[in-house]
């Protein structure tokens, strides 16, 4: 009988979609129960989202101000109590909260970890990318103990927000917490702009881009196509952009309807973090660019020429 | 204060990965072995704290075949004062790696473990939780910059949603992200020096781990591949071509 219980993640009082990513791929081993697990100071507004979110069974919610912020070492022994409860698999997704976090639990259960699950076979049987995204291995997991997953959010849709009503249980977790372990701040961008994780449109800069001031060009054609912006890692590196807008193995894994990649050769780090994309656009001024590989649609090009003229015709 | 750094042998990141085609695994005769570029950063990073007068001794240790000798002398090369190789022809899952590496920290009792984030090979970004876990201390991942003060470490972390700063009390692992240093290259002099730096091998047997390998993997496969599509001339083009597929 498989149950599972979903490690909630939020924000700022806010339930990120990556929950309900986790709870499609939960959906696929077809379950007896999806239950959702809220670790927060004020977990009230968060779990009220998650409830509505389609074939979850119940949320479970552990208010605690130790819980203000996700910190592993914190949430990880309130998880695997919890997970004791009779729970035959816990999912986090593969986001940077997730794969912080997973890990630790798997650890203090004494079971491995399935990382970045992009297609669950059956309950126990799983299929994940290893080397950036070349080869794609089936694992099998045992039936006897917990099995302890990460979700690759971009191989699962969100599940959908309907009518749903799950009812919501606040519990109290007796285990004691550690306090080696403490939050300082959180320095995040401002931005208007749609979540690059979540996005339905996405426009990355790469090298090619050539500086952070020249970055003012896809920061505006994103904003007229209301897309995010992403980047490679070179364009990162060079400190063009901050490191959160990194698509790639070792940053993002995204999957928007389109993805515009303007001035990326395409190296293969950069290729696995948009696999999944509907649609590629490449711009690039090189034709011989990996990325053309991939691409959906190519255009041979200098970019500062030629995304003025892609405004242009958009009016 | 004395550092220990994972330092795994992984297939250099510029090979171009290729699956067998009866799915028993991916091609590894003759391909180009190096270390993990994450682990180069984790030593780099322990070096520079030895710099600082923050560490005395730093420690690379590697789990893995009886070959990986000339892999940890590249870490000796580095800076690393000695090496720890436990050697077994298993690859190891990575609760049993943090298992190992545990039995490491009981013996050298190290105020710092600094791991890469991820190997490049099996991308799995499980060993330093799970080794902070059964240690019972506190874990900072994906670290873009480390300062040490006193008894204390505060790391700022790469996450999603921006730059985290985290204030860990010692002894901590340490998980290091892409941006935290750039690992210095190794000069020919220092090759020569690696040579008469200390290397213990131990058994993996010796240190009677409880294996963690509880996964079994039956099949590889190639990823699903997307086509090369369509070029067009210009930006007219290419928003008619967008329009048609009903992205705009």
């Amino acid at each position: 009988m498989a149950r599972i219980l979903i490690i909630a993640e939020h924000l700022n009082g806010k339930l990120n979609s990556s929950t309900a990513r986790c709870v499609t791929c939960a959906r696929e081993i077809k379950p007896d129960a999806i239950d959702v697990l809220v670790l927060s100071e004020a977990p009230d507004s968060i779990a009220a989202e998650a409830a509505k979110i389609e074939s979850v069974s119940k949320v479970l919610t552990v208010a605690n101000p130790a819980n203000a912020h996700a910190l592993a070492a914190v949430c990880a022994p309130q998880i695997a109590a919890v997970a004791k409860n009779g729970y035959s698999h816990v999912f986090a997704p593969s986001t940077t909260f997730g794969k912080d976090l997973a890990p630790r639990v798997a650890a203090l259960l004494g079971v491995a970890q399935v990382s970045d699950v992009m297609k669950a076979n059956d309950a126990h049987t799983f299929q994940r990318p290893i080397y950036a995204g070349n080869a794609i291995v089936t694992v099998h997991a045992p039936a006897d103990q917990i099995l302890v997953a990460t979700v690759r959010t971009a191989s699962y849709p969100a599940a959908g927000n309907g009518a749903n009503a799950a009812p919501i249980e606040a519990m109290n977790v007796s285990v004691e917490l550690p306090t080696h372990t403490r939050f300082v701040e959180l320095a995040q961008a401002k931005s208007d702009r749609p979540d690059l994780q979540s996005a339905r449109r996405v426009v990355s800069g790469g090298r090619g881009v050539g500086s952070k001031e020249n970055f003012a060009i896809i920061f505006q054609l994103a904003d007229k196509l209301g897309a995010a912006v992403g980047a490679s890692r070179a364009a990162v590196d060079a400190g063009y952009v901050p490191s959160d807008l990194q698509v790639g193995q070792t940053g993002k894994i995204i999957a928007p309807e389109l993805y515009m990649a303007i001035g990326i050769s395409g190296a293969i780090q950069h290729l696995t973090g948009i696999k999944d994309a509907g649609t590629i656009v490449a711009i690039n001024k090189d034709g011989e660019a990996p990325i053309f590989e991939v691409a959906d649609i190519g255009l041979v090009g200098d970019l500062f020429k030629l995304i003025p003229e892609l405004e242009q015709a958009l009016n | 204060m004395k550092i220990l750094v994972g330092y795994k042998r992984v297939v250099d990141y510029n090979v171009r990965i290729q699956v067998k085609p009866d799915g028993s695994g991916v091609v590894s005769d003759g391909v180009k072995l190096s270390a993990n570029p994450f682990d180069d950063i984790a030593l780099e990073e322990a070096l520079r704290l030895r710099e600082k007068g923050i560490a005395t001794e730093v420690i690379v240790a590697t789990i893995g075949p009886a070959d990986c000798q000339a892999h940890l002398r590249n870490g000796l090369a580095m800076g690393a004062n000695r090496a720890i190789h436990v050697v077994t022809s298993d690859a190891i899952q990575p609760l049993t790696a943090a298992r190992t590496l545990l039995k490491l920290i009981e013996k050298e009792q190290p105020q710092i473990v600094i791991l890469g984030k991820q190997a490049i090979d099996d991308d799995c970004n499980q060993t330093g939780q799970m080794l902070a876990a059964l240690w019972n201390r506190p874990q900072a991942t994906f670290a873009s910059k480390v300062d040490v003060t006193g008894n204390a470490v505060r790391v700022t972390r790469e996450v999603d949603a921006g730059l985290e700063t985290i204030e860990v009390d010692l002894p901590a692992v340490i998980t290091t992200d892409l941006r935290l240093n750039e690992p210095r290259f190794i000069k020919l002099p220092d090759i020569m020096k690696a040579k008469s730096k200390p290397l213990e091998t131990i058994e993996f047997a010796a240190l009677a781990v409880e294996s963690g390998d509880h996964l079994k993997t039956t099949n590889y496969a190639p990823p699903a591949k997307r086509s090369r599509g369509v070029m067009v001339k210009d930006a007219a083009e290419l928003v008619a071509a967008l329009k048609t597929k009903g992205l705009l």
